[in-house]
């Protein structure tokens, strides 16, 4: 038996397949298994050619994978452009109609089983059954997923259900399916923006604005759902300017602050970075990337904006860049990113991209109960009078207060100011406010996560990787290691600032050093190159717009 | 008691005859009048010689960026609604760069008072139109004169059926006064236009242009009829109406909030038991 399955969902945007898709991970996820999902959508509301894959594993996995176990086609399209990925062991589940003479397609009579618009609903069973999953447990799930909006749409689906379980069973059982598993693990079912969303309310979070922009919006979504409950304020912003500024004010005024976007968007709040660093005011800005320049492909995935956020903002001024590579990771540094901005007081980047926001994964539930919050300085008390805002201090970071809750008054400019926050042109104490805001780069520095490196000592082979691509470079260095070859891989989950004593010594004791990267121009390579004078042996770089699989990686290095 | 002193006294950059003066005494008094303590007033403003008026008083203040203040003051706003938030500006910042929150802050009715510095000119880059320039301006940057039709903020605010609008003269300081003080007590978004001379860059639109032609509109007025106020916003040429033309009550962009009905966001404590709930619902 095998323990790993992949599933491929295809058919046109409007046809219930992110529905399906929805519904099936869940019920895979309740039934114990891991999953890692992979959505590819096109730019358009109606039609067009999307899919959704779940990969599936009764043990912990980190990664798409390429080949096709099963095929839901929900669309000829599908069959055309899909079926050259199956596996030996594949099948096809398609509708009946389908001209397909091959002995692994499955024809169902979705005509028969139900009414055209709940034949999504039929193959969701199909699937299912095939796969040996709990009928009671799907319909569940699917009750879950309908119920509380319309009861006699969830009896209609849960009939259909039935019918296609009872078909199915009529029918050749799945080779390829996976071992029902005795004791499984309960999980929770995640994406990546989710995953911000909610580490963000943990940390705090108490205002959020933005512009919709795919892949970022379900970040605004997660959180204008909860806003009530958790007592957070949402407001979709005129523009993306105006969402940056907004929350600055709001982070002035001593909410914790964030705002999400993809490239384009994030192009349009550049000026609100310079502004937060100048006005030293804390601010998280999550950047969901997809391919560019300017619009590029709207709805796939890439790892293109390292450089541009490196340098986003006119000056110079401190700044630190996270990058979760696993949804676990969206949680936990998106709570660090809320510290870290709070701790130095000015912007702080989360980078992520299409594969990972969109990409749904089973994983053990935050333990939110003991995570302590971070807090603006709501009742912090100054002996030092007068009181000022950019008080020159060791540190750098001044002591922060909040208009209107004191006695005194707090003063910010996005102007050279002086100590208490007004404008000034003395020219000397420029050069000691610059100095100031770059010290507070320090503080960022003795934080900064290292590098997470795994695998062989002293390696042929190294692998190096920064956000989503982490579970990819995982698992290609596995499978190489299981052939026998020597190798190992190294993590960035923060990009930036880099402190090369973490890890040089990595670099230098690996025979060949590979960056595996989804871009064109290697950004991560070129900046530690930059910072360490290191140069990297070999490339791996993806920029088609869909996610460095470990497959892909594999094909690169023969 | 809040008195004068309470808002300060500072030297200016401001040249000797600039309509900022009076605007500025005109806004303290209103503040004084208000009886509004500084620690609870905060003002935000953006670039530009109008700008760095709240620079001059003893104020809470967030100095951004050229055209974004009603945006940063929409945000801290809402984060603590017990603030008064006071935008100060010119017609460059507010109508030209930030044309767009303009618009948003009058559909969303934030509690906001917005008073744009109005000298039809860009002072402080020496001398270009602004949006608000008349046809025919001439300056170095359009030297055949300015082609464009002048926005009317007031006319514009208007038609969206903005909470309070009114338009004042520099020169007539305590009717300016009373307006911003009517405009810091209605509850929504409010807009003062104040025309003012700029004695450096504007020959046209003097200090006695403006006296000639700004007129108190009459006690009888009735602000709250939307067709005159459309009429009276309108008038531009030897008479120009100014006070509060056009005014409604409908609740500012905060009321929509249930959760600012608990009051402000600032300090508010995250609930580890709903939020681990929330997380259980992924289950």
């Amino acid at each position: 038996m095998n323990n790993t399955l992949n599933i491929l969902i295809g058919g046109e945007a409007g046809q219930g397949l992110v529905t399906v898709g929805e519904i099936l991970a869940k019920s895979l996820v309740r039934s114990g298994y891991y999953i890692v999902v992979t959505q590819s959508y096109m730019s358009r509301i109606r039609g067009g050619h999307n899919t959704f894959a779940i990969r599936v594993s009764t043990e912990e996995i980190l990664a798409p994978q390429e080949p096709v176990d099963l095929l839901v086609a929900l669309n000829d399209e599908t069959l055309t452009l899909h079926q050259k990925e199956l596996t030996p062991r594949g099948r096809i589940v398609a509708d009946q109609g389908c001209t397909l003479e091959e002995e692994n397609c499955l024809k169902v009579p979705y005509g028969h089983l139900a009414a055209d618009k709940f034949s999504n609903i039929a193959a969701l069973g199909v699937v299912c059954s095939l796969l040996g999953l709990d009928e009671a447990l799907v319909g569940r799930t699917l009750e879950d997923f309908f119920g509380k909006k319309n009861p006699g749409l969830i009896e209609e689906n849960r009939r259909i259900l039935s019918e296609a379980f009872r078909w199915t069973s009529a029918q050749p059982t799945f080779a390829g399916k996976l071992p029902p598993l005795s004791n499984p693990p309960s999980r929770v079912m995640m994406q990546g923006n989710e995953a911000i969303a909610l580490g963000a309310i943990s940390a705090g979070l108490k205002f959020f604005s933005f512009y919709p922009m795919t892949p970022s919006t379900s970040i605004g979504l997660t959180l204008a759902r909860l806003a009530g409950k958790m007592g957070l304020l949402v407001e979709q912003a005129e523009d993306e300017i105006a969402a940056i500024n907004m929350a600055i004010g709001a982070s002035f005024a001593g909410a914790p602050s964030m705002v999400a976007t993809s490239g384009g968007g994030f192009a349009l709040m550049v000026e609100g970075v310079s502004l937060a660093a100048m006005t030293e005011t804390p601010i998280v800005i999550v950047i969901a990337q997809r391919p560019g320049p300017a619009t590029g492909l709207p709805t796939r995935t890439e790892q293109g904006d390292l450089n541009f956020v490196l340098h986003s903002g006119h000056g110079e001024f401190p700044r630190a860049i996270f990058a979760p590579g696993t949804v676990e990771e969206c949680f936990d540094l998106t709570r660090q990113a809320f510290a870290l901005a709070e701790n130095y007081q000015g912007p702080v980047f989360i980078l992520t991209d299409q594969f990972l926001s969109d990409s749904y994964r089973s994983l053990k539930p935050f333990e939110v109960a003991t995570l302590p919050p971070i807090q603006p300085p709501i009742d912090a008390v100054f002996s030092d009078l007068p009181y000022h805002r950019f008080a020159i201090t060791d540190s750098g970071v001044s002591p922060r207060l909040l208009p209107g809750l004191s006695e005194y008054l707090v003063v910010a400019g996005s102007d050279e100011h002086t100590e208490d926050g007004h404008l000034t042109e003395d020219l000397s104490l420029r050069k000691q406010m610059v100095e100031k805001r770059l010290k507070k780069m320090d503080r960022i520095r003795q934080e900064v996560i290292p590098p997470e490196r795994q695998g062989d000592q002293n390696p042929d082979l190294l692998l190096v990787s920064w956000g989503s691509s982490k579970g990819s470079c995982l698992e290609a260095a596995s499978m190489m290691r299981s052939s026998g070859q020597r190798v190992a891989s190294l993590h960035f989950s923060q990009v930036w600032p880099m402190v090369p004593e973490q890890f040089m010594g990595f670099l230098q004791d690996a025979r060949q050093v590979v960056g595996v990267e989804g871009n064109a121009t290697g950004q991560l390579a070129s900046l530690i190159r930059q910072a360490t004078g290191f140069e990297f042996h070999q490339r791996v770089y993806r920029y088609d717009g869909l996610p460095i699989t470990p497959e892909y990686i594999l094909r690169r290095l023969k | 008691m809040v008195t004068l002193e309470a808002y300060g006294n500072y030297e200016t950059a401001w040249c000797p005859g600039c309509g900022n003066f009076s605007i500025q005494k005109a806004v303290k008094k209103a503040l004084v009048a208000s009886q509004l303590p500084p620690q609870r007033v905060l003002f935000v403003s953006g670039i530009g010689q109008a700008a760095k008026a709240p620079h001059y008083l003893n104020v809470n203040l967030f100095d951004g960026l050229h055209g974004r203040s009603v945006p940063v003051a929409t945000g801290a706003k809402l984060s603590n609604p017990g603030l008064t938030v006071i935008v100060e500006s010119g017609d460059g910042c507010n109508y030209g760069e930030g044309g767009n929150h303009f618009l948003a802050a009058i559909r969303r009715n934030i509690d906001v008072t917005l008073l744009v510095h109005n000298n039809q000119v860009y002072g402080l880059t020496k001398g270009q139109a602004s949006p608000t320039s008349e046809p025919g301006f001439i300056t170095k940057a359009q030297p055949e004169g300015v082609a464009s039709v002048p926005f009317n903020p007031v006319a514009v605010a208007v038609t969206m059926r903005a909470g309070f609008v009114a338009r004042a003269f520099s020169g007539l300081e305590d009717h300016l006064s009373g307006l911003i003080q009517q405009a810091i007590a209605h509850r929504g978004f409010s807009l003062i236009d104040i025309l003012q001379p700029c004695v450096s860059f504007n020959k046209v639109n003097t200090f006695s242009w403006y006296k000639k032609r700004c007129r108190e509109l009459p006690s009888d007025y009735d602000p709250k009829n939307r067709e005159a106020a459309l009429k009276v916003a309108e008038e531009w040429g030897e008479r120009i109406p100014i006070g509060i033309i056009y005014r409604n009550d409908r609740p500012p962009f905060e009321d929509n909030f249930p959760v600012l009905q608990e009051g402000r966001l600032v300090g508010r404590q995250v609930d580890r038991n709903l939020l681990a709930n929330v997380i259980e619902s992924y289950r």
